[in-house]
């Protein structure tokens, strides 16, 4: 009698903690999904009265539409930046771990551009990328004064062929020295130094240390960074498009959410974009599960 | 003769003395330490090199984004045959950041960005918390079944959202109002799941003791769980903290009234008025990210125990 009286008492409170985060997921976070489920069955341009179904429609005009398909080879090159930047974000992290004086200064300044990533910085790497006056070309023309030829820096974010290479190589700039790095390094002091004496009483060399013990040690930091930054991959692109290149030039740095939101909140094709954005989802879920897979049961967040 | 037998004996001793090691060939851990003294000197000088190459290249576009703005707007355009003046102003031109201060109100999306960021962090670490341990440490009918709807949506892409919230918004007359920047951003899965996971790392006793105390289980929370879980309450702080100072894509949905911009979205507004003006966008452009600089070399060590933290679990 009395433990079931304190089992009430316990579910009473426990709904009292629950209620406010409760709410609020249903009303923006679970309701929503099912609404956008069911938006993408219909035909709605947000201004008439009400949603017209359209059944499967919109995903076959999807799967038509040759914009989509190009939108969605431009999100997937742009992630050549992801193994370039993870990379560069391994050396780093392996020069940290040499045990050196100042590496809090270090680290500072290779974490300036996570920190400040966001409107500011894009507007800066536009300046920095233009054509005429920008830092980069004028460095190219200098160094091209050096060595006594005259050379013109590519057009960059107004030239189809190098506005990718430029995102990319802003996108290297902006993380080879964040969140991976960190993660990185943490791994590799995670490394045990015995597997490290081991190894060199059988002789081996720095490089044979670094692919024997060292990269199998921190494969599972290296695949957790590769699939947490190949979903954010998938969903990423919109400030940098909005603010630097507004999609274009010819639509070669339009990205699947930026698609999406032109689609949503600029044509008002609502039962359109929440096809895309399911999709989308898809996609993200497939790789999800994927790292499932890999780490079995072991759960992530990040 | 003799001098033939000297050298072949000399090379003689010398390989005794100095044996080529092969491959494959072990060696005591006293030598292996020595070499790895030896090793360290030349790997520390080589890691400077690199480091400081590296470190330049990051703080290069900061330190020119900085000398843009004080330039004369001319300057801008101007090609010099010296290169440091493409770092070093001629003239330093302060009366930038005064122009860029005023031709938009920069000083109200700073309030609304502060106000803003502080409602959302506030109101995502309390009611995650709160959340979090319910499903931590409180038995309750159905769960189970409610933290599989949580884990099962965080998988799910913003973009998926967007538009339904959108159109809630919308219905409910929120537009354009700062309820409709704040609210959607504060209940995430994510900060619940986080702290969840960490408070089922407590140990239980304290909790036990304060319960034949006949503490309720408001005081359990306040006065125990809380204390404890600084670090991770600090590591959400932080992480929300940042998002929400530096989110541009909702707002900018949602809000249409210049005088209640944040200010990723007021700078976004400032480049579609003045977009030729980077004397001005730069010194706006400081002006957003000194704040969260400052912020940032402050709470550094925090800011990287947190990140360990969630990629040690993971």
């Amino acid at each position: 009698m009395n433990h079931s009286k304190n089992q009430t008492k316990e579910a009473i409170a426990a709904y009292g903690f629950l209620l406010p985060n409760l709410t609020g997921f249903l009303v923006f976070t679970s309701i929503p999904v099912l609404a956008s489920l069911v938006l993408s069955f219909t035909k709605w341009d947000a201004l008439s009265s009400a949603p017209q179904f359209v059944g499967l429609d919109n995903f076959i005009v999807l799967f038509k539409d040759p914009f989509f398909w190009k939108y969605c080879w431009n999100t997937v090159y742009l992630m050549i930046s992801i193994p370039i930047g993870m990379a560069g974000s391994l050396i780093l992290a392996l020069a940290m771990n040499q045990k050196l004086k100042g590496i809090v200064f270090f680290r500072t300044i290779y974490f300036l551009p996570t920190i400040c990533s966001g409107v500011a910085i894009y507007m800066l790497w536009k300046l920095i990328y233009n054509p005429d006056f920008g830092l980069l070309n004028s460095m190219i023309a200098k160094f091209g004064e050096i060595i006594g030829l005259t050379i013109r820096g590519p057009y960059w974010l107004h030239d189809e062929a190098w506005s990718k290479p430029a995102l990319i190589i802003m996108g290297v700039w902006q993380t080879v020295g964040g969140y991976n790095m960190i993660l990185y390094l943490a791994a590799l002091q995670g490394v045990p130094r015995d597997l490290y004496d081991a190894a060199e009483v059988d002789g081996a060399n720095a490089w044979q240390k670094f692919w024997a013990v060292t990269w199998p040690q921190i494969s599972p930091t290296t695949f957790f960074i590769a699939i947490m930054s190949i979903i954010g991959g998938f969903q990423a692109g919109f400030d940098p498009a909005y603010i630097m290149t507004g999609g274009g030039p010819n639509g070669s740095t339009t990205t699947i959410i930026y698609y999406l939101f032109n689609n949503a909140f600029k044509w008002h094709h609502m039962g359109y974009a929440a096809a895309i954005a399911w999709v989308l989802f898809v996609i993200v879920f497939i790789f999800t599960l994927a790292q499932w897979r890999i780490f079995g049961k072991q759960v992530h967040y990040y | 003769m003799q001098s033939v037998a000297e050298t072949v004996m000399k090379q003689q001793e010398e390989q005794t003395l100095k044996p080529v090691k092969p491959k494959g060939t072990r060696l005591s851990l006293e030598q292996v330490r020595r070499r790895q003294r030896r090793q360290a000197f030349f790997n520390s000088s080589g890691a400077y090199l690199l480091l400081l190459v590296g470190a330049v290249t990051m703080i290069g576009p900061f330190l020119w984004m900085v000398s843009t703005s004080l330039k004369e707007p001319g300057a801008v355009f101007s090609y010099s045959k010296d290169w440091w003046r493409e770092w070093i102003p001629t003239t330093f031109v302060w009366q930038n950041y005064v122009k860029a201060w005023k031709v938009v109100p920069f000083g109200l999306f700073y309030l609304n960005s502060i106000f803003v960021t502080v409602c959302i962090t506030f109101g995502q670490v309390a009611t995650s918390a709160m959340a979090a341990y319910a499903f931590a440490r409180l038995k309750f009918p159905g769960r189970d079944k409610i933290f599989f709807g949580y884990l099962a949506t965080m998988m799910v892409p913003a973009a998926v959202t967007m538009i339904p919230v959108f159109i809630l918004l919308e219905k409910f007359g929120w537009i354009d109002t700062y309820k409709a920047m704040i609210l959607p951003a504060v209940f995430t899965a994510y900060g619940t799941f986080m702290l969840r996971q960490f408070f089922l790392t407590l140990p239980k006793d304290l909790e036990d003791a304060a319960k034949i105390d006949g503490c309720s289980y408001l005081g359990i929370f306040w006065r125990i769980i809380l204390p404890l879980s600084k670090p991770a309450l600090a590591t959400l702080t932080t992480f929300t903290f940042m998002g929400s100072w530096m989110s541009f894509m909702w707002p900018l949905i949602v809000m249409n009234t210049h005088e209640k911009f944040t200010l990723p979205i007021g700078l976004a507004y400032f480049q579609s008025l003045h977009g030729t003006d980077w004397t001005l966008l730069m010194a706006g452009s400081v002006m957003m990210i000194l704040p969260i600089l400052i912020v940032f070399i402050f709470c550094q060590r925090f800011f990287v125990e947190g990140i360990k933290l969630s990629g040690i679990k993971g």
